[in-house]
């Protein structure tokens, strides 16, 4: 039983961690239609940002959170201009996508040839050691309550922005009709500038706290959980907040339980069984329907 | 249009250019056509770029000290050595390719490939070919298995899992012991399979067994609290250092204190940047090549290294690629080729000149290593443990 509960523990941090960056790719789609493959790479960047600043320039860890935070702020709103923007009239979907994964490539190798293929370990952000109940036999690790912690605010936060200021109603007028939100005044690349900038703040986070809660660094970090995190955001409704929380949490507990209850090795194909179960069941995935809560 | 027209006639006076040079090279081609006869080509495959780069790079630098040093000292046999290393990023095809490349360029010896996989797919090229390969760090089965032209300067995965059961056993380190692969890795898995049959004959048990793939691999919580709950004392870790600092924290972080052991793949551990050594304390590891080791040989090794690379510490990987040139070399003396014979009748001298050969290098001890027809190498696992943040020999 407490296997169970320290289980279902690891699964809600690593879930939370999903989530966030979930978050990221599901306002991206709900405004710009499109999916930003380059965003797991982002939380590559924004891990780096802490690392060079406090392992490297011995610097406070929260001046780099702080730095990060700025720094993929500003290079999501760099990539969308750049790579994106361009394309917008493109005939094809399919052009964009392309970019993504080209600019996704671009970062990794960037980070390659600055950082070196060396993986690096992390020192943890978090120093605070965490809670030890019953005589030690459940330990909830510091990463994880400030990961969830982190987890919650954000979604309560983006969700009071978007349903209560204007730039959010913006962002939802968008989502429902790029024509007709211009036509109504609305400034169409600028809020889809405001979107990519807030999904990478986010991308900062998630990566300072992926990195905390498993301190290993390296040009491929962000790849993996970028791509979890998509499914997640699929999972829970791509386009919805709420979706990509639900989304997230529940694919890092069943990642977790299948590991402990069914097989290790066949973790990552049971969660893909689920999402395609999902899938037929609900085709715009849990939380999809709801089209007034897009983004 | 015309933005287009400019750019064609760019690229037509480009290619004009390209096609010149192309002349000149041709030039300078013929020339080199006579310098072949008189220096060995030896060639080199592994990836420079890409997640594995490190054992790549490793290589290539650990090998270009070593032939540096020959050439400096005369050569083999008066012959100078020329050596090329060429990027595969652990893809098979891309290192079919790359010895392609080498052949073209007039490679003679392939001192290579870095990696398992990739060393089978080139080795069935090298067995039609008939050249003589030798791998610093292919260390499955299958690099070697069926060719009687490849060797090996790496100890065999089964000869890892097999000394490392051996040594848990022996030295009475545990009663109860987990174990944590990589599934997914032929090197991981192989190490583990032998290690699991050999533990039967041991005066231990195997309670838990984790494994986990390359697609998955930064959350150890489940295997280490199934190693907790199943009270091992010592757990097993036949993967790489970059896993295993991931779950040397997480074992850390969760209150879990085994011995933790592993095999060459854990050598590069204290090297991680960044990484608190302290959780590595008592590590242990069978490893043929330490860094600090005091001999001669290593430091003026690891002094040279670090003064061509940035002040990076060697691997083992490095150490396996200059002990390979070494071989090389004791080989072709032994077998007395000159770079004018054919690749095929070195080959032929080159094999059985192996079997005799004895070279005393930087993975071996002072009994040096020897070789079997099979391409197996012969030399004595080193077991070190880490203390205060140094490997210290363990016996």
């Amino acid at each position: 039983m407490m296997s169970f509960i320290n289980y279902l523990i690891s699964g809600i941090s690593l879930g939370s961690i999903y989530a966030i960056i979930a978050l990221g790719y599901t306002m991206v789609y709900g405004i710009a239609k499109m999916l930003n493959f380059a965003h797991g790479d982002v939380i590559m960047v924004g891990a780096f940002t802490v690392y060079t600043v406090s392992s490297t320039l011995g610097m406070n860890p929260v001046i780099g959170v702080i730095l990060s935070v700025i720094v993929c702020t500003v290079l999501g709103m760099l990539i969308e201009r750049v790579a994106y923007k361009p394309l917008r009239g493109a005939t094809s979907p399919l052009a964009v996508l392309i970019t993504a994964i080209g600019v996704s490539y671009l970062l990794q190798n960037l980070a390659l040839l600055i950082f070196g293929a060396n993986s690096k370990s992390f020192a943890s952000v978090i120093t605070w050691k965490g809670l030890s109940l019953a005589d030690g036999r459940l330990k909830i690790s510091g990463v994880t309550i400030v990961t969830i912690a982190a987890c919650i605010v954000i979604m309560v936060a983006l969700t009071t922005f978007i349903n209560h200021s204007k730039a959010g109603q913006a962002m939802l007028a968008v989502s429902e009709d790029k024509g007709a939100a211009q036509l109504m005044g609305i400034n169409v690349n600028g809020t889809i500038a405001l979107t990519f900038a807030i999904g990478s703040g986010l991308a900062a986070i998630a990566g300072v706290l992926l990195c905390s809660a498993y301190p290993t660094l390296s040009p491929y970090t962000g790849a993996m959980p970028g791509i979890k995190a998509f499914v997640a955001a699929v999972f829970g409704g791509i386009g919805s907040i709420p979706g990509a929380m639900i989304g997230g949490i529940l694919l890092g507990i069943i990642e977790i339980l299948s590991k402990a209850y069914i097989s290790q090795q066949l973790s990552d194909a049971i969660v893909f069984a689920v999402l395609i179960v999902v899938l037929l069941v609900k085709p715009t995935g849990i939380l999809g329907r709801n089209i007034q809560e897009k983004v | 249009m015309k933005m287009f027209k400019k750019v064609l006639s760019l690229a037509l006076a480009g290619a004009m250019v390209l096609s010149l040079a192309a002349c000149g090279g041709k030039d300078s081609g013929s020339s080199d056509g006579g310098d072949a006869a008189e220096t060995f080509k030896i060639g080199s495959i592994g990836p420079a770029t890409g997640a594995y780069a490190i054992y790549g790079l490793g290589v290539k630098n650990g090998a270009q000290i070593a032939v540096d040093e020959i050439n400096e000292a005369g050569g083999i046999n008066g012959y100078k050595v020329e050596f090329k290393f060429e990027d595969d990023e652990v893809d098979n095809e891309k290192s079919v390719n790359a010895y392609n490349t080498l052949k073209d360029w007039g490679m003679q010896i392939l001192a290579g490939t870095v990696t398992s996989g990739c060393c089978t797919a080139v080795g069935a090229e090298t067995a039609n070919d008939n050249m003589f390969q030798i791998t610093p760090s292919g260390s499955s089965t299958d690099s070697i298995d069926g060719r009687d032209n490849v060797f090996q300067v790496c100890f065999t995965d089964p000869n890892q899992g097999i000394a490392s059961a051996q040594y848990i056993g022996e030295h009475g380190l545990a009663s109860k012991v987990a174990a944590i692969y990589d599934s997914s890795d032929v090197y991981s898995s192989g190490i583990y399979a032998k290690f699991k049959e050999e533990a039967k004959n041991q005066p231990f048990e195997i309670v838990a067994e984790g494994s986990f793939t390359g697609d998955n691999k930064t959350d150890f919580s489940v295997p280490l609290q199934q190693a907790k709950d199943a009270g091992a004392e010592l757990v097993f870790l036949p993967i790489y250092y970059q896993e295993a600092a991931l779950i040397l924290a997480q074992a850390d972080s969760m209150g879990y204190d085994p011995t933790f052991f592993g095999c060459d793949g854990m050598d590069g551990i204290l090297g991680v940047e960044n990484f608190d050594t302290s959780l590595a304390e008592g590590l242990m590891l069978l490893t043929p090549f330490a860094a600090d080791a005091e001999d001669e040989m290593t430091q003026k090794f690891v002094e040279t290294y670090k003064k061509n690379n940035n002040d990076e510490t060697p691997n083992q990987f490095a150490a396996d690629a200059y002990d390979a040139i070494y071989a090389i070399k004791a080989a072709i003396e032994e077998a007395d080729v000159k770079p004018s014979d054919s690749v095929s009748d070195i080959c032929d001298a080159m094999k059985a000149a192996m079997v005799k050969i004895n070279v005393k290098g930087l993975t071996s001890d002072e009994g040096g290593m020897t070789w079997s027809e099979t391409g197996e190498v012969s030399k004595a696992p080193k077991a070190v443990v880490i203390q205060d943040g140094k490997y210290v020999s363990a016996q």
